[in-house]
C-alpha cells in the first residue's frame, strides 16, 4: 500500500509537469487578456469579418465533410481489398503532413497552373486561389481525413452481421446505410464532426499558403490573430479568447452528449 | 533580462498550485542560462572577449536582409576566430516585439523605422544606431511578364490577379503609401502575411504582379522587376541598432556599415544612404 | 412453396456441394460437425454467398443458377442466427417491422403486422422495449418474429437455440415448434443438437466436409446410421465391415457376431451403448463379442454414466453403465477393462 502510494507520487511529478505544459499557455492567454476592454477589442475591424468568414467556411467544410465523408467512410469500412488499404493510407497523409505543405500541394492542384486549376481557369475563367472556396478546400484537405477515419472506425466496429440480417429482410444497400449504419455510427459521426470542425477552425498553414489573406474573403480567425498580433495585440488576444471559448463550448457539448 | 524575470515569476506561481514548480523552475532556469550564454559577450570584459574564447553575437534582422547578412556573417566569422554570428530573420515588427519581450539580441536591423517603436524605450542607450541602406519599391512579375504590367495603374485592372503584403508589415504599408501617391485604388486578390509569401505567389504564377522591395526582386532569382518612378515610390530606411558595446557587437556593426557591408547590400539590390 | 437447391459454393479452398429439397410447410434439419458447410448452405440460399455452380429454386422461381443470382434483399427469406442480432437502436416492434417496411409496406400496417407476430410468439407486451431491455429468450423470440414478419418463402434458422441456457432453450424450442407448425413456407434448420433436429424437423440431412452423408426421416436415420458422425449424434456405436457368414462380420473391432446377416457386400454393424457391459476380467462363459479396452473418458449423467473406451487398435466404443458400476469397478481414465456385447444386441445392414 505504502509503496504503491510512493510509486504514484513519483509518477505525479512528470504527470503534473505534462499538465502544466498544456495549462500554462492557456493561463497566459487568460491572464494577459484585458478583460475590461474585451468588448472594445472584439469590435476592432479585424475581428468580426474574420469570425464571420471562419464560421461560414468551417460550417461549409463540415457540411461537405459529412456529405462526402460519410459515404466514403462507409465504403472504406466495408471494403477489404488492397485498394481500401491504400485509400486509407493516402487519407492519413494530410493528418501527418505539415499544413503548409498541404497548402503548396493545393496550390499545385487547384492553382492557376495546377493540374485541376489550369483546365478550370481556361474553360470557365474561374480562379480558385484567393477565394473563400480556396479556404474551404484548405480546410477540407486537412479535416476531411479526420472525419473519415473517425467515422470509418465507428462503422467498422458495427457487427457486419447486422448488414446481412437487414439484407435478408429486404433492405437495399442504401436502406442498410441510412437505417442501420448511420444510427449505429452516430456517436462516431458526432465525434468525427467535432474533431473535423475544430481542425477546420484552427486551419492556418494550408489556408495562408493556398487561399491567401484578404479581410472578409480569405482571412479566417487564425490568420487574423496572426496579422493582428503585429498591429493590435489586444485585438489578437481578444480574438484568441473568443476562439478558446468556442473550443471549450464544443468540448462541453461533446462531453455532455456523446462522451459521457 | 526581462525574459528570465518573467519566467521566474511564472515558476514560483505554479509551484504552490501544481507542485511541479520546482522542476519547472529548474528546467526554465536551465533554458535561461543557456540563452544568456548566447549573448554572454555583453557581460564579459573587453579583455576576455578579445581572447580566442567562444563568443556569439546574436543578430535579429529583417527578412529582406537574409542574403546580405548571411554572407556578411560568414565573412566576419572567417576573419574572427571563435566568433559566431547567430542570425535570426523575420518580420521587423515581430522581431522588435520579441526583443521587447526579452529575446536575446545584440544587434537588430529593421526594415523601416516604424518597427523601432516596438523596441523598449531608450533602446540605443547602451549601444548605438546607424542608417545602413535604403530600399525602394518595385513591381514583381513572373518571368516574361505575361500580363504585360508596366505601372502601378495595372493594379486596378480587374482581369489580373495581384497580391500585396498585408497592411501590418512594412512592404504592405509602403505599397499603400505608393498607391496613395499615385492616386490609385488597387484591387488585390490577397494581402499576404509577408514579403516571401507575396513573392511566392508571383513565382508560382498564381499572381500576375506584386509590390515588393527591389532587394526582394533581386534576390528572388527568376522573378522580374518593373521599376516604379521616384514620384510614386516610397523609400524605406534600414536602421541598424546595437544594444551594447561589446567589441564583437560593435565589430560586426561596423563591418556591416563598412566597405564590405556596402558592397553586399548593393549586390542585394539596396541603395546606399 | 418448395425448395429445390443444388449448392456448390467455395470458401477458400473448402468446397460445399449439397442437394437439398423440401416441400412447403416442411422442416429440414441440417446436421454436421463444425466446418462441415451448414452455414455455407444457408448463406447460399439467403443470397449472402454467391453460388459457384448449381441452383436455388423456390416455388418455381429461380433465385440463383448459372445465369441468375438475386441479391439477398430480393429473395424471400428470414434468417435467425444463434445470436439474436436485433438492431440495438430500434425497439422490438421496430425491429420486427423493419422487414415489412423494407419490402415496401407502409408504416402503420407494418407495425400492425409486427405486433401480430410478436403476439403469436407470446411477447406482444414487450413491443416497445429496446433489445438491451430484453432477456435472452425474449430477444431470440423477437429475432424469430422479425424473420417471420415478412412471410418468407424460406425460413433459415442457424443454430437458433444454441446460445440459450437449457431452461430458456426448452421454452423457446416449444414456442418455435408451435409457430413452425403454422408456417407454410420451407424451414431449413441448422443445428448440432439432436434434440432440436428430432423434435422440430421432418427430414434430417447429415453433412460432413461439404457433402451429404445421409438423409432421411428421423426414425430412419436413428435406426440405421451410415456415418460415424450420424451414429455419434444418435448415440450408437457404428462400424463398417464385411460379412463372413450368416451371423459374423469382419470389422475394425475384429470378428463380430451379430443377430444375423441377410445380405452380401459391405455392411454396417451397430449396437447401443447400453448394450455394452464392462468387466475387470474376461468373464467365464463370456458373450461371443469381447474387447480389451482402455477408458479414455467418463461422463456422469445422473444415474447413468457414459464411458468412452478405446480398443487396443484405437477404435472408439461407447458404453453406458450405471454410476454404481463405475464406482464398483473403480473406473477412471486409463483403466484397463473388458467390454462385451451380446450378439443379439448387434444389428447389421448393408452399407
Amino acid at each position: 500500500m505504502r509503496s504503491a502510494f510512493r510509486g504514484r507520487g513519483i509518477l505525479l511529478v512528470p504527470a503534473a509537469l505534462g499538465m502544466a505544459l498544456v495549462v500554462l499557455p492557456l493561463l497566459g492567454l487568460v491572464v494577459r487578456t484585458d478583460w475590461g476592454g474585451l468588448i472594445t477589442h472584439l469590435r476592432a475591424p479585424v475581428v468580426w469579418p474574420a469570425i464571420r468568414l471562419s464560421l461560414i467556411t468551417t460550417l461549409t467544410t463540415l457540411t461537405l465533410a459529412i456529405v462526402l465523408g460519410t459515404p466514403l467512410a462507409w465504403a472504406l469500412a466495408q471494403a477489404t481489398g488492397r485498394l481500401a488499404t491504400w485509400a486509407r493510407a493516402i487519407l492519413t497523409v494530410p493528418v501527418v503532413l505539415p499544413p503548409v505543405v498541404g497548402g503548396v500541394a493545393l496550390l499545385l492542384a487547384y492553382g492557376r497552373n495546377g493540374i485541376v486549376g489550369a483546365p478550370v481557369f481556361e474553360a470557365f475563367g474561374w480562379r480558385i486561389p484567393f477565394t473563400p472556396m480556396a479556404v474551404v478546400l484548405s480546410q477540407l484537405f486537412v479535416s476531411l481525413p479526420f472525419y473519415v477515419l473517425a467515422v470509418e472506425g465507428a462503422m467498422r466496429s458495427i457487427d457486419r452481421r447486422y448488414d446481412r440480417i437487414a439484407a435478408t429482410l429486404g433492405a437495399s444497400p442504401l436502406r442498410v446505410f441510412t437505417r442501420i449504419a448511420l444510427p449505429l455510427a452516430a456517436p462516431g459521426i458526432a465525434a468525427g464532426a467535432a474533431l473535423a470542425w475544430a481542425r477546420a477552425l484552427g486551419e492556418f498553414g494550408a489556408t495562408i499558403t493556398f487561399a491567401g489573406n484578404f479581410k472578409g474573403r480569405t482571412q479566417t480567425a487564425p490568420l487574423a490573430v496572426y496579422i493582428a498580433l503585429q498591429s493590435d495585440p489586444q485585438a489578437a488576444i481578444a480574438l484568441s479568447i473568443a476562439m478558446l471559448a468556442v473550443s471549450i463550448a464544443v468540448l462541453g457539448l461533446l462531453r455532455g452528449r456523446w462522451m459521457s | 533580462m526581462s525574459a528570465r524575470r518573467n519566467m521566474g515569476s511564472f515558476g514560483s506561481r505554479t509551484a504552490t498550485r501544481l507542485g511541479a514548480g520546482l522542476i519547472l523552475a529548474v528546467v526554465l532556469a536551465a533554458c535561461g542560462s543557456d540563452s544568456s550564454g548566447t549573448s554572454g559577450s555583453s557581460d564579459t570584459t573587453d579583455a576576455d572577449a578579445a581572447a580566442s574564447e567562444q563568443t556569439t553575437v546574436t543578430v535579429l534582422a529583417a527578412a529582406s536582409l537574409t542574403e546580405a547578412f548571411t554572407s556578411l556573417a560568414e565573412d566576419y566569422e572567417a576573419e574572427h576566430d571563435g566568433v559566431t554570428i547567430a542570425l535570426s530573420f523575420g518580420s521587423s515588427t515581430t522581431l522588435a516585439q520579441q526583443i521587447a519581450e526579452g529575446a536575446e539580441a545584440d544587434i537588430y536591423a529593421s526594415a523601416g523605422r516604424g518597427a523601432l517603436d516596438h523596441l523598449p524605450e531608450n533602446y540605443a542607450a547602451d549601444g548605438g544606431e546607424e542608417l545602413i541602406a535604403h530600399n525602394v519599391l518595385e513591381i514583381a512579375v513572373p518571368p516574361g511578364n505575361p500580363a504585360g504590367i508596366t505601372a502601378l495603374t495595372d493594379f486596378a485592372r480587374a482581369d489580373i490577379d495581384t497580391v500585396l503584403c498585408t497592411e501590418t508589415v512594412p512592404c504592405g504599408r509602403a505599397a499603400d503609401e505608393a498607391f496613395t501617391k499615385a492616386g490609385i485604388t488597387p484591387t488585390p486578390a490577397s494581402r499576404e502575411i509577408d514579403v516571401k509569401a507575396t513573392l511566392a505567389k508571383v513565382a508560382l504564377e498564381e499572381a500576375d504582379a506584386a509590390i515588393v522591395y527591389k532587394s526582394d526582386v533581386v534576390t528572388a532569382g527568376e522573378i522580374e522587376g518593373v521599376e516604379i518612378p521616384d514620384a510614386e515610390n516610397v523609400v524605406m530606411d534600414y536602421p541598424l541598432v546595437w544594444f551594447n558595446t561589446d567589441p564583437h557587437t560593435t565589430g560586426f556593426a561596423e563591418f556591416v556599415a563598412g566597405e564590405q557591408g556596402r558592397q553586399a547590400l548593393t549586390d542585394a539590390g539596396f541603395t546606399l544612404p | 412453396m418448395t425448395l429445390d437447391a443444388h449448392i456448390v459454393a467455395r470458401r477458400g479452398s473448402f468446397e460445399t456441394d449439397l442437394t437439398l429439397a423440401a416441400e412447403a410447410g416442411s422442416v429440414v434439419a441440417l446436421l454436421g460437425p463444425n466446418g462441415s458447410g451448414k452455414t455455407t448452405a444457408l448463406d447460399a440460399i439467403a443470397g449472402l454467398l454467391p453460388l459457384h455452380a448449381g441452383h436455388v429454386r423456390v416455388g418455381g422461381r429461380t433465385w440463383a443458377d448459372d445465369s441468375t443470382g438475386l441479391p439477398a434483399q430480393e429473395r424471400s427469406t428470414g434468417l435467425v442466427a444463434a445470436q439474436h442480432l436485433l438492431f440495438p437502436h430500434l425497439s422490438a416492434l421496430e425491429n420486427v417491422a423493419f422487414g415489412p417496411r423494407s419490402r415496401g409496406m407502409r408504416r402503420a400496417p407494418a407495425r400492425e403486422r409486427a405486433q401480430q407476430e410478436l403476439d403469436a410468439l407470446g411477447i406482444g407486451d414487450l413491443a416497445e422495449r429496446r433489445p438491451a431491455g430484453l432477456s435472452q429468450g425474449q430477444s431470440q423470440r423477437t429475432a424469430l418474429a422479425r424473420a417471420l414478419a415478412t412471410d418468407p418463402d424460406v425460413l433459415l434458422l442457424d443454430e437458433p437455440l444454441s446460445a440459450l441456457d437449457p431452461t430458456t432453450r426448452a421454452e423457446v424450442r416449444a414456442v418455435l415448434a408451435h409457430r413452425l407448425a403454422e408456417f407454410d413456407g420451407v424451414t431449413v434448420l441448422v443445428t448440432h443438437d439432436p434434440l432440436d433436429a428430432l423434435t422440430l424437423s421432418d427430414h434430417l440431412v447429415f453433412i460432413a466436409e461439404g457433402r451429404v452423408v445421409q438423409s432421411g426421416s428421423p426414425a430412419d436415420v436413428i435406426a440405421r446410421p451410415r456415418d460415424a458422425y450420424v451414429a455419434h449424434v444418435v448415440g450408437l456405436n457404428l462400424y463398417p465391415g464385411d460379412p463372413l457368414d450368416h451371423s459374423s462380420v469382419s470389422t475394425v473391432l475384429g470378428q463380430v457376431v451379430t443377430s444375423g446377416v441377410d445380405h452380401e457386400g459391405p455392411t454396417w454393424i451397430t449396437f447401443a451403448p447400453s448394450a455394452v457391459s464392462l468387466y475387470p476380467e474376461l468373464p467365464l462363459g463370456s458373450p461371443r463379442n469381447a474387447f480389451h479396452t482402455t477408458v479414455t473418458a467418463i461422463e456422469v449423467l445422473g444415474q447413468l454414466a457414459r464411458v468412452r473406451l478405446a480398443t487396443d487398435d484405437g477404435q472408439p466404443v461407447v458404453a453406458e453403465v450405471t454410476t454404481t458400476s463405475v464406482a464398483n469397478l473403480r473406473l477412471q481414465t486409463g483403466s484397463r477393462i473388458w467390454a462385451t456385447v451380446k450378439a443379439t444386441e448387434v444389428s447389421a445392414y448393408p452399407a
